[in-house]
């Protein structure tokens, strides 16, 4: 080895110290401002991303009934309008509140976030609740089975029964968590990117049927595939009621605040009002036992 | 001081000993330096990186201990059906681009047509991300609704890794042909062998042996690339890992899968280096 060779991985191993990044994460916990009362969720002293606007997260494409026409700018949907009123009674107007597009599987990597809150139908857990915070639950979702109408699953009237097709749902969703652990299907569960591709699959008859929450599942029969049928929907017995939260990073100061408010909506019927407009017609749908 | 033969036996003139000695002390020293090197390069890294200031959270995000032993047993599966996948795959795509790159070499005018066929497939093939490829095979044909024609995701996706790797293939078996002096072709014509048989013994053979390399590249790649099928509901060992981590917001999984591959690539990297050198040797005896 010739001496200029030698230098490199000194070279290296200085360029490396030189970029090492100085701690610029939000000092999230600082235990002197932490908001005990509602005078903390004063518009003005919340600590949102930028001064004078909510950001908020969603992934896209963003599904229907949850969101209109994968425009969550406009206020349409059960969760655009929940992130609405939730915007509203923290102080901010329709207009003072940005949307960023958050894929999923990015919204809980470490390190700053960039959005103040993300709002795409997540389940709030124990696990993942270790790595971010979620606020107080906003919807308890059903799961619901959803088969085409020519298809001897569509006569299924127990879970039990369910056991025997083949099934599928998307990755990473209580849907997929309730076919493993409740229904137990002698095949293992098809895993799909998202609800797209498990949609297709079933038109495919490459499975028999797909698990997804029920405002979800109705949306898909009642539009998107008129010739599939929701054979039924049931709350799993996992011990607890499945919800979902907003998910935010770990720390967030801003959660009780968007307790706070979600707590008022609830009170004051907005919430329910909001659950009526978006997702009423889903109560008629038969119980799996 | 030349050499000493007495008794017969040749022994290395002190001169000799004396160069073998200096050479292996420089030898000594260097790998010892180079040790050294390598040694403080990773030591100081080590450094840097853990003591940044989201060195525990990058730890417990990518590096969980619990996360990867829970996670193990599903990648494991996953990974049986990518291995399952690129075996049999690299199998076809190895026919497929030696046909096509030997069909683009095709002069006679009858084949034409056959000539055309290879431009435009390894054009259109090689231009097509191969994940599209993937969900238009995997997603598409079942929706046809065709008798007879297999619904299975698992084979289409095949199916489409071929396609798309048969058409780098070709064109890295197209440069090998070419590569090969025309010297060695007028040779073979003296030799009265046919335009087939010159081909299938002498060039096609000192081909093959110049792209192994390249070849073997595209190979690593499509073991990495296996990993697109998860587009369409296989869940191989990479999606097993995603869905992991997507029910506990923990990224060790895709550490663990990426293990998983490079202990697949390693030894085989050595393996073909190690059959190379061994046809390189076989060539060039004689001359060396």
């Amino acid at each position: 080895m010739n001496k200029r060779t030698a230098v490199v991985p000194l070279l290296l191993a200085l360029a490396a110290t030189a970029c090492a990044p100085v701690d610029d994460e939000p000092t999230a916990a600082d235990p002197a401002e932490s908001p005990t009362s509602a005078e903390q969720c004063a518009t003005d002293s919340l600590p949102v991303l930028e001064p004078g606007t909510l950001t908020i997260g969603t992934d896209s494409p963003a599904y229907e009934p949850w969101f209109s026409g994968n425009d969550p700018t406009n206020g349409e949907g059960y969760e655009s309008a929940v992130a609405y009123a939730v915007a509203e009674e923290l102080g901010f107007s329709a207009d003072q509140v940005t949307w960023v597009k958050v894929p999923f599987n990015s919204s809980y990597k470490p390190g700053p976030k960039d959005f103040d809150f993300d709002i795409n139908q997540i389940s709030i857990t124990p696990e993942r609740a270790e790595v971010v915070d979620f606020s107080d639950g906003y919807y308890e979702a059903a799961q619901a089975v959803i088969a085409l109408d020519d298809s001897p699953i569509a006569g299924a009237t127990s879970v039990a029964e369910l056991a025997d097709y083949n099934l599928g749902a998307q990755t990473g969703t209580t849907s997929l968590t309730v076919i493993r652990d409740v229904v137990q299907p002698a095949n293992d569960p098809a895993v799909f990117e998202d609800t797209n591709a498990a949609k297709q699959a079933l038109l495919n008859g490459q499975v028999d049927g797909i698990l997804a929450d029920l405002p979800t599942a109705f949306y898909i029969t009642a539009v998107e595939i008129p010739k599939a049928t929701l054979i039924g929907q049931f709350k799993p017995d996992t011990g607890e009621v499945e919800e979902f939260g907003m998910l935010f990073e770990k720390g967030s100061e801003l959660v009780p605040c968007v307790n706070e408010a979600l707590a008022a909506l609830r009170d004051d019927g907005t919430l329910d009002g909001i659950e009526q407009q978006w997702l009423s017609d889903v109560v008629d749908v038969p119980e799996l036992q | 001081m030349g050499p000493d033969r007495r008794g017969g036996e040749w022994r290395p003139s002190d001169l000799e000993l004396e160069r073998r000695r200096v050479r292996r002390r420089q030898r000594t020293r260097s790998s010892l330096l180079a040790t050294g090197l390598v040694v403080g390069v990773l030591v100081v890294l080590a450094l840097v990186v853990r003591s940044s200031p989201g060195w525990p959270r990058v730890r417990e995000t990518f590096f969980s201990w619990d996360d990867a032993v829970a996670v193990f047993p599903d990648i494991l599966d996953g990974f049986w059906l990518n291995v399952q996948l690129f075996l049999v795959c690299e199998v076809f795509i190895l026919v497929l681009g030696l046909a096509v790159a030997v069909a683009r070499t095709a002069r006679s005018p009858w084949l034409a047509p056959v000539r055309v066929a290879a431009v435009v497939y390894t054009d259109l093939f090689r231009g097509i991300p191969t994940i599209l490829l993937i969900l238009m095979l995997g997603f598409g044909v079942p929706a046809l609704q065709l008798q007879g024609l297999p619904t299975d995701e698992f084979f289409w996706a095949g199916v489409a890794l071929v396609l798309s790797y048969g058409a780098y293939v070709a064109e890295v078996f197209r440069a090998g042909i070419e590569s090969i002096h025309p010297s060695q072709v007028s040779s073979a014509e003296a030799l009265a062998l046919t335009r087939a048989q010159s081909l299938r013994y002498v060039v096609v053979p000192q081909a093959v042996r110049r792209v192994v390399p390249p070849l073997l590249n595209d190979f690593v790649s499509l073991q990495k690339d296996t990993a697109l099928v998860s587009a369409v509901a296989v869940f191989d060992a990479v999606f097993a890992a995603r869905d992991y981590t997507a029910y506990n917001f923990n990224y060790t999984p895709y550490v663990v899968v990426a293990g998983f591959f490079v202990v697949l690539t390693v030894p085989l990297a050595r393996f073909t280096d190690w059959v190379q050198r061994r046809w390189w040797e076989r060539e060039r005896a004689g001359v060396l």
